[in-house]
């Protein structure tokens, strides 16, 4: 969790009694850039050498999960083959089906709902995001490609609305950090653009692999409001946004971050 | 279910220099951090990590506190004949976890 000075608590909040100076414009396109290059040299290291990067630990466990079968069910494998490449660049994405909208995460344990009579895994369980992480792994390299018309248009608005709105003690939103203010200094940190093109991703502050809704639960402690719960459908429409946002973006995870 | 990632040659010369890299997933508790309700978080660590060669004793390592979740180590031996390497990680509470590698040498 990043904690905010006193100093820039006092101005956080001189600045939630004036005036809002801040705009609603998105961030432009060709403005657009990876959290990656918001590292440093050794942890861009770190993120390529394909053999220390933490995070092929969970993309190997998620490997053996989807060729694995569990009792009678199919496996992932029996149905997906090799694998799903290119897949997850696509999402969150509308759900034929229900017309809902499903991120990876989501879209996971439905099909080993519907289709391996099997129970969803709790959200943040390694198993999870090790499946998480080998699906997404398989698009690294994929330009981010998601669709925001027809049934995905109120979830883009919605998760649009989330991003642009003040909350927490700090009276701050997601788009004062990270369209106004990207590459400017938080304390020791550089502000990143808030793209989620490497999550499931490892962040050396957690010591683990996680997911984007762990991320932006920190981001909505740090700015003291009340984080939502994983998996929360405003989250999800949040997410839309972001991979919108970062549209012709490539896919990193598994990344590293800090 | 623990990860292990390890790098080993396929192939070697004779009296070659080989690199050896080896990658565990453990959550390294150092003991020393506390949880959200200001309860300590109990120490859990890899406390020794050997690597055998042939049955051979090449290279091990004593692991502190200090060092980072899901440890990584690159070392190096002299690829002497054909044989299997292992590498081995125990626990502070005596709990192990093995993975092997064969080596041929020409």
């Amino acid at each position: 969790m990043i904690r905010l000075s006193p100093v820039l608590a006092f101005a956080a909040l001189v600045a939630a009694c004036s005036p809002s100076p801040t705009t609603d414009t998105d961030l432009p396109a060709a403005d657009v850039r990876s959290g990656y290059t918001f590292l440093t040299a050794e942890t861009q290291a770190m993120q390529d050498d394909s053999f220390a990067n933490p995070g092929y630990l969970w993309v190997d466990r998620g490997a053996a999960l989807f060729g694995s079968r569990a009792g009678d069910a199919p496996s992932c494998a029996s149905c997906h083959g090799e694998g799903l490449t290119g897949a997850a660049a696509t999402y969150p994405a509308i759900d034929a089906a229900t017309g809902d909208l499903l991120n990876l995460e989501g879209r996971i344990n439905q099909c080993r709902i519907r289709h391996q009579n099997l129970p969803a895994l709790d959200y943040e369980s390694d198993d999870l995001l090790a499946l998480t992480a080998f699906v997404a792994s398989q698009s690294a390299g994929v330009p981010i490609s998601v669709s925001t018309d027809g049934a995905a248009a109120p979830h883009y608005r919605n998760g649009r609305d989330y991003f642009f709105t003040r909350r927490g003690q700090f009276n701050l939103s997601c788009h004062q950090c990270h369209d106004e203010n990207w590459g400017k200094r938080l304390r020791g940190d550089t502000i990143s653009q808030g793209h989620g093109n490497g999550f499931p991703a490892y962040r050396l502050e957690w010591q683990a692999l996680g997911s984007l809704h762990r991320r932006i639960r920190d981001c909505d402690a740090g700015v003291r409001a009340e984080p939502k719960a994983f998996g929360d459908p405003k989250y999800i429409d949040l997410e839309l946004y972001l991979s919108s946002r970062a549209n012709g973006l490539e896919m990193e995870s598994p990344a590293i971050r800090r | 279910m623990t990860s292990i990632r390890l790098s080993v040659p396929q192939t070697a010369r004779k009296d070659e220099i080989i690199e050896l890299k080896a990658l565990i997933q453990h959550p390294m508790e150092s003991g020393y951090r506390r949880g959200s309700r200001g309860e300590q978080i109990p120490r859990n660590i890899i406390t020794r990590f050997e690597c055998l060669y042939d049955g051979e004793l090449v290279f091990s390592a004593d692991f502190h506190p200090a060092i980072a979740a899901d440890p990584f180590l690159k070392f190096y031996t002299r690829a002497v004949r054909s044989g299997t390497l292992e590498f081995r990680w125990t626990d502070q509470h005596g709990e192990t976890w093995s993975d092997t590698a064969s080596l041929s040498v020409t």
